[in-house]
Order: C-alpha cells, then structure tokens, then sequence
C-alpha cells in the first residue's frame, strides 16, 4: 500500500500548481505552519499562505491548533542565516489569528544539532506565542549524540518509550509518534516492534467515530524513499487506523507541503520554518534550497487545521510568512 | 581530531617508506600532502566518495563533511567498531582500522547514506 502512495502525491495546495513559484511559496524557512481547525469531526488544515483568504467562519470550530515544523534552530548556512528570525515570524502569524489555536504541536527537528542553547532559543521564542502548550515529537536532528536523551528530559515527560504518546481533545484523539530513533543502514523512519504494539493497544478503546490526528517527524506514507522520505514499518501502523472515519496524519522533514488522501486518512507535510528542501528527485541531494533572501519570507509558512465535525473533508492550506 | 590524523600521517610514512620520521610540526604538516588519497572520504550531496575503499591494515581514514547538513559516520556492526559523534559543515572523524575486515558504515541521521572500508 505504501508504495503505491508515492505516484499520488497532491502538490498543489496554493491553487497555482506546481510552478517555481508555487512550490517556493509553500516551503518554509521562515518558520512554517498550518492551522488545524476541527469541525463536525473533520480537522481542516490551513497553510499560512491561506489565511488572508479565510472567513472568520473557516477558522471556527470545536478545535483548533497549529502544527509548526523543522525549525532547525542552530542552522546558520546561506540557506537561511536568521532561523531564529523565521520562527519568530511564525509566532506573530500565529499570534495573528483571530482565534488563539488551542495549543501548537512541533513536528521535530526542533534543534540542528541538539545542542541544549538551541532547544532554550526554541523555548524562549515560543513562549513569545498565545497558545501555551506545545507538543513535540522528535526529530533525527533533536536525537543527535545521546540516543535521546535530552529530548525526553525536556519534552517527553509521561510519555512511553523512545517519546511516544497519545492525549484527546474535544472529542479528537491525538497520537505522537517517534520514527527516527534506531535508523538501520540504507533503511527509512522506524517506528517499531514496541511503539507498534503500543499504538494498536491505544486504539482499542476508541469509538470508530473519534477523530484521530496521528503526528510525527518522518513521513508516514513514502513521498520518496531514495531520499529516506518514508517510514518502513508505517503500514502497519495505518492498518491499525484503518477502521476509524477520520484520520489525519501530520508529518515535518521534508520542508515542503505535500498532501494526499488515501481512502479516510488524509496525510500532510508541513513546511520548515527555517530553510526548504528541493522536491523529490528535482536535486542531487535532499540539502538546503537557497533562494534569494528577498524572497525568504515568502517561502516560509505555518499550517493551520480546523476540525469541523460532521463534515468528511480535510483541507490542508499553507500560509506564508511574507 | 588533529592528533589523529597526524599519527595517520606517521603511519602512512612508516609503512610507505615516504617522508623522514621528525617530529616537527613543519614536517608532519608536509608529508600529509603526500599520504595516499584512499586514505580521504569527502561527504558531499548525501554521500561517501569514495563509498568503498580498500586500506592496508593501519590506515586512518579521515571522513570530511562537506555538506550545509550534518551527518555522522558509524559502523553498521554491533557493538560499533566506530560511531563518530554528530559532524557539522567541514568537521572530520578519523578512525584507524587496525584489524582486517570489511566494516560497512552508513549516517546514523541520514541513513540511505552508505559506505564500506575493506581493511587486507
């Protein structure tokens, strides 16, 4: 089933295909997001670039949050000098809404070199944001040296594992998940044998009407394994979400929007708030895109997701920071 | 880093015959522009160059990334015969194969990265 995922990927999320111009408006160095707004049971996602064309009524729902991803806090390459800078930008996107998000959650790659000064940065400037919780899930960049340790310590409190977890939300359950501890040699994201059992047992007292919005830092479908865009065992982890009606899957590292609906689960990356990375394949290697500093802001987003019950739709829409 | 790379230096020098043993830095410094190129692997693009390379016993290999993302270097075996810390832009991880062997390695980050060293 993965594999067949990779021919079905949806890249126009601005309506303008999939031009230069298209793809660098979605990318994110300048802190990236999308809003989620739940509704009737159907999460909604916004990328920032969309916002401006929202109503009030887009945005309201029994839930909303922000996803926000790969802020590679310690990065200083032409790519992006002012990460820090990017991010901030996408806490005022954020502090701009005219609902405050309940809470943010960071899809990894939180810190480039898991240095602790790098997660403080972080800290300090998300603290800047109205929504006070934020839930992590690591990324390979926050793991780097110490098996992960210092990630737990600082934000995986009470979670099992390598930092995973599940909580619910107004009727919505959400369930983090790690993918890039123990990565084998020519191999993709790993889940594994443990987090597996554990995520099939999390799911067994749900109603099959609960939403469910799974997150982590790798994808979970395979955008593009000759990168290492995809997770080996992630499979068997949609298979366990398969009876549920709504499923959303959020992932980060890849730094670009990309989309796809595979029957009821409904799968999207967001942008990284510090530089973008080329499209599958359109590079020799998946390192940073330079573009022009003017153009910076421009390329950089948030995402916004709006659960609106009792609807079966999700739309995924990515805002700038220009 | 550098103390590792220079006792390569000596190494390479005993074993080839090339350069004098004086232990100055000017000399040291001079014949690390003679040691054999197989001894280098740059890291550029999301890859070893060269991925596979084969060293007489006692070689130092010298790993160099050029790349703006960081990677590592580490042996695939259990438990790791080597596993370099987290290498940043133009930073560098020596390791002396003292044993023969083969030792496929890859990115601990980047894990689609891949080499091997044949040590005879």
């Amino acid at each position: 089933m993965v594999g067949k995922l990779k021919d079905e990927i949806l890249y126009d999320h601005n309506h303008d295909g999939i031009d230069r111009r298209g793809f660098l408006k979605c990318m994110a160095w300048a802190g990236t997001g999308a809003l989620c707004v739940m509704s009737g049971g159907v999460l909604k996602s916004y990328s920032f670039s969309r916002l401006p064309e929202l109503s009030s009524k887009d945005t309201l729902g029994e839930l909303s949050f922000v996803q926000i991803s790969d802020s590679h806090m310690g990065f200083n390459k032409p790519a992006n000098p002012d990460v820090a800078g990017t991010l901030k930008a996408a806490v005022d996107k954020i502090n701009a809404l005219s609902a405050v998000p309940e809470f943010m959650l960071h899809t990894g790659d939180i810190s480039h070199l898991s240095i602790p000064e790098e997660f403080d940065t972080v800290d300090q400037i998300l603290k800047g944001a109205k929504p006070k919780d934020v839930f992590y899930v690591p990324g390979e960049h926050d793991v780097l040296n110490d098996d992960g340790k210092q990630f737990l310590e600082r934000y995986g409190r009470g979670s099992k594992g390598a930092g995973w977890y599940s909580f619910d939300k107004k009727g919505a359950h959400f369930i983090g998940l790690v993918n890039v501890m123990n990565l084998k040699a020519g191999g993709l994201g790993t889940l594994g044998h443990e987090q597996l059992e554990w995520l099939e047992d999390d799911l067994k007292h749900l109603k099959h009407s609960t939403p469910i919005v799974v997150f982590a830092h790798i994808p979970l479908w395979s955008v593009y394994p000759e990168w290492g865009w995809g997770t080996e065992d992630s499979a068997q982890a949609l298979a366990y979400l398969k009876k549920f009606g709504s499923v959303t899957v959020l992932n980060g590292h890849i730094h670009q929007v990309m989309q796809k609906v595979e029957g009821n689960v409904t799968f999207h990356t967001a942008c990284s708030t510090a530089f973008p990375q080329p499209q599958p394949g359109k590079a020799d290697s998946p390192g940073p895109m330079k573009v022009p500093a003017e153009q910076l802001k421009s390329v950089l987003g948030i995402t916004d997701v709006n659960y609106v019950q009792g609807q079966h739709a999700l739309a995924v829409v990515d805002s700038t920071l220009a | 880093m550098w103390r590792s790379v220079s006792i390569a230096v000596l190494t390479v020098a005993l074993a080839t015959g090339v350069g004098t043993i004086t232990v100055g830095q000017k000399n040291i410094l001079a014949s690390a522009q003679e040691k054999p190129a197989t001894t280098e692997v740059k890291i550029d693009n999301f890859s070893f160059a060269p991925a596979a390379l084969t060293v007489p016993v006692g070689t130092t290999i010298t790993w160099t990334n050029r790349d703006d993302i960081p990677h590592t270097v580490v042996s695939t075996d259990d438990p790791k015969t080597f596993k370099s810390t987290v290498r940043d832009t133009d930073e560098k991880f020596s390791f002396t194969f003292s044993k023969a062997g083969t030792y496929p390695y890859y990115c601990s980050i980047h894990p689609k990265m891949t080499g091997k060293v044949i040590v005879q």
